[in-house]
């Protein structure tokens, strides 16, 4: 199946990234490249098959909930585009 | 004998002998910087100031006795692990004012090591390339070249800034990471010796994420022993990543003499690609000779699922990056593009943030994981994953190592393989099943096309058996005998 200009318009938005029809029309040749790509693997039958999730030979570690770093708001917030006082700032979202 | 001559294992020993001050080897390394760097473009920032700071300070460990193999020696860092008060960017455009207030587990190691820092190198965006061209801080030179020709050739990806600086001698060794072959294909390209240890063995935290399951730190150097130097200080548990390996670290350079009489060395038929440069496949021959000349018991295996590493990797691989990436929206850190409203604000950062190959994976990983399509590609692909693991662990109860090709190709030209994506994806061929298994890998180079270009052998091991892969790539590295320099290097 191949992917058409209104999917990837759909995706780009669900993506949050701004595109113009010129790349749409790029972007829809380019996936539809890898997912013809991709598409080989229809022919592994994974009957029975546990999906693997990860390269770690083991289970995830727990650890105590307990604080362990903090009060560092100036360094956290050192590299903000935008700030007012210790908050992030952005646009008005709610009016 | 240049001071640019000296491999880890010889400058450590110069510098406790005196012979040579680390303020006198990193000065050397930041004069080369200075003249080679504006025309390879291996690194995207240089610290030669701090540099000397660290050198100095090296030089106080080596009179006071607590030096350690790696004090003094001057290192490119991979743009991707975060140093605090050194802007780490991904090479990427989004990131091009972020300045980390803290350091990475693997940089801190190598820090507290006494290692020196000459700058950090480029790399493909975020590490998603095989031939460092889509860096959003300009392509990497490779200081190689095809014999009577200067065209412009690739390093590799995405570590072609760290693969590039060492071979031109720019930086006596390198950090890099390996997603789907990132380190052990830029090491190909350009004669070093690198590898991606078994994953879990190096912590992540700090480095910037591309793909949670895969992405491995490792090292870049002239040779196996130097790897194995590096490794010694890099590798190690750290709670701060809950994937790092809660196990103890061996002294890898014991490893280097072992020698490989009576070792099963795996070579797997599916390797044998229908069409692969028949040059690449003499070598492994070669290499198949050189370890049967010392000793290793040589058995033909199967890992039947290898054809479908890459497709897998393809939806794994961009579905964990459209996650991790989601993170860079203009508000926290990094580059911002004002908007309307918030929306308007994250698409527009995103979209100027982000170059080509980026947004296109983050489209593909959204794609797969999206309500209706996620078990018809991405549950499918962690299936056949699964397989592929599955294929290395019924051949690791029969062999002690797997030796392959590295990559199916020398380094190519600068503007090659880009009629698609999918023909630049193809580069990661013989690397991406083990990134995919987790299991360690090296490359060692292993002799020369006929070009003149250098070509790598792959050592792959069972999971945190590195001291087996690095057995096996020493006894290649002594019979390869590989001496050849490129062109353009420091000297």
């Amino acid at each position: 199946m191949s992917l058409d200009s209104a999917t990837v318009r759909r995706i780009a938005k669900l993506a949050r990234i701004r595109v113009n029809d010129e790349e749409v029309a790029t972007l829809q040749n380019e996936l539809n490249a890898i997912l013809g790509y991709v598409e080989q693997l229809s022919e592994v039958n994974v009957d029975g098959v546990e999906p693997l999730s990860g390269g770690a030979q083991m289970a995830l570690r727990q650890r105590e909930d307990k604080l362990t770093d903090g009060d560092n708001a100036e360094k956290i917030l050192a590299n903000a585009p935008d700030r007012i006082g210790n908050f992030f700032a952005v646009p008005k979202v709610v009016e | 004998m240049s001071i640019f001559d000296l491999t880890i294992a010889d400058a450590a020993k110069a510098l406790r002998s005196k012979q040579i001050s680390a303020v006198e080897l990193t000065t050397a390394y930041n004069q080369a910087v200075a003249a080679l760097n504006p025309r390879l473009n291996a690194y995207i920032t240089t610290t030669p100031e701090l540099a000397l700071e660290q050198a100095k300070a090296a030089d106080a460990r080596l009179a006071d006795g607590t030096a350690t193999p790696l004090t003094g020696i001057p290192i490119a860092m991979k743009d991707l692990f975060c140093t605090e008060g050194v802007r780490t960017t991904a090479a990427s455009k989004i990131l091009e004012p972020f300045v980390p207030p803290y350091e990475s587990t693997v940089s801190a190691k190598l820090k507290a090591a006494g290692a020196v820092m000459l700058g950090k190198a480029n790399l493909d965006e975020f590490a998603m390339g095989s031939a460092n061209i889509t860096s959003g801080f300009g392509p990497v030179e490779n200081p190689w070249k095809r014999a009577g020709s200067e065209q412009k050739l690739v390093p590799g990806g995405s570590s072609g800034g760290s693969a590039a600086a060492v071979a031109a001698r720019i930086a006596l060794a390198a950090t890099g990471t390996d997603t789907g072959g990132s380190i052990r294909q830029p090491a190909s390209f350009t004669g070093l010796a690198g590898i991606k240890p078994t994953y879990g063995r190096c912590s992540r935290w700090g480095v910037v994420a591309f793909a949670s399951s895969l992405d491995q730190p490792g090292p870049m150097a002239r040779n196996v022993e130097d790897n194995a130097l590096l490794l010694n200080a890099m590798a190690g548990f750290d709670e701060k990543d809950s994937t790092s390996a809660e196990r103890s670290v061996p002294d890898f350079t014991t490893a280097l003499t072992r020698g490989v009489k009576g070792l099963k060395i795996g070579i797997p038929a599916e390797y044998r690609l229908e069409g692969t440069n028949p040059e690449i496949l003499a070598l492994w021959d070669k290499g198949i000779e050189w370890l049967k000349a010392q000793g290793a018991e040589i058995i033909d295996i199967s890992l039947p699922h290898t054809k479908y590493g890459l497709p897998v990797y393809y939806i794994v691989a961009p579905a964990e990056a459209s996650s991790n990436l989601a993170r860079y929206d203009g508000v926290r850190y990094g580059a911002r593009v004002d908007g309307e409203d918030l929306i308007d604000l994250y698409e527009r950062t995103r979209a100027a943030g982000f170059g080509p190959e980026v947004k296109r994976r983050i489209m593909i990983g959204t794609y797969v994981l999206s309500h209706g399509y996620y078990d018809a590609y991405y549950l499918k692909a962690q299936k056949v994953r699964n397989l592929i693991l599955k294929d290395f662990t019924d051949a690791f109860a029969r062999v002690d190592a797997i030796l392959t090709p590295t990559a199916p190709s020398a380094a190519f030209g600068l503007g090659e393989k880009m009629d698609d994506p999918v023909t630049m994806y193809l580069n990661d061929v013989f690397t991406v099943p083990a990134s995919l298994a987790g299991v360690p890998a090296m490359s060692v180079p292993a002799g020369l096309s006929a070009e003149g270009l250098p070509l790598g052998l792959q050592v792959i091991g069972k999971h945190f058996d590195e001291e087996t892969v690095f057995a096996v790539s020493a006894a290649i590295e002594s019979a390869a005998g590989f001496s050849a320099l490129p062109e353009v290097r420091a000297k």
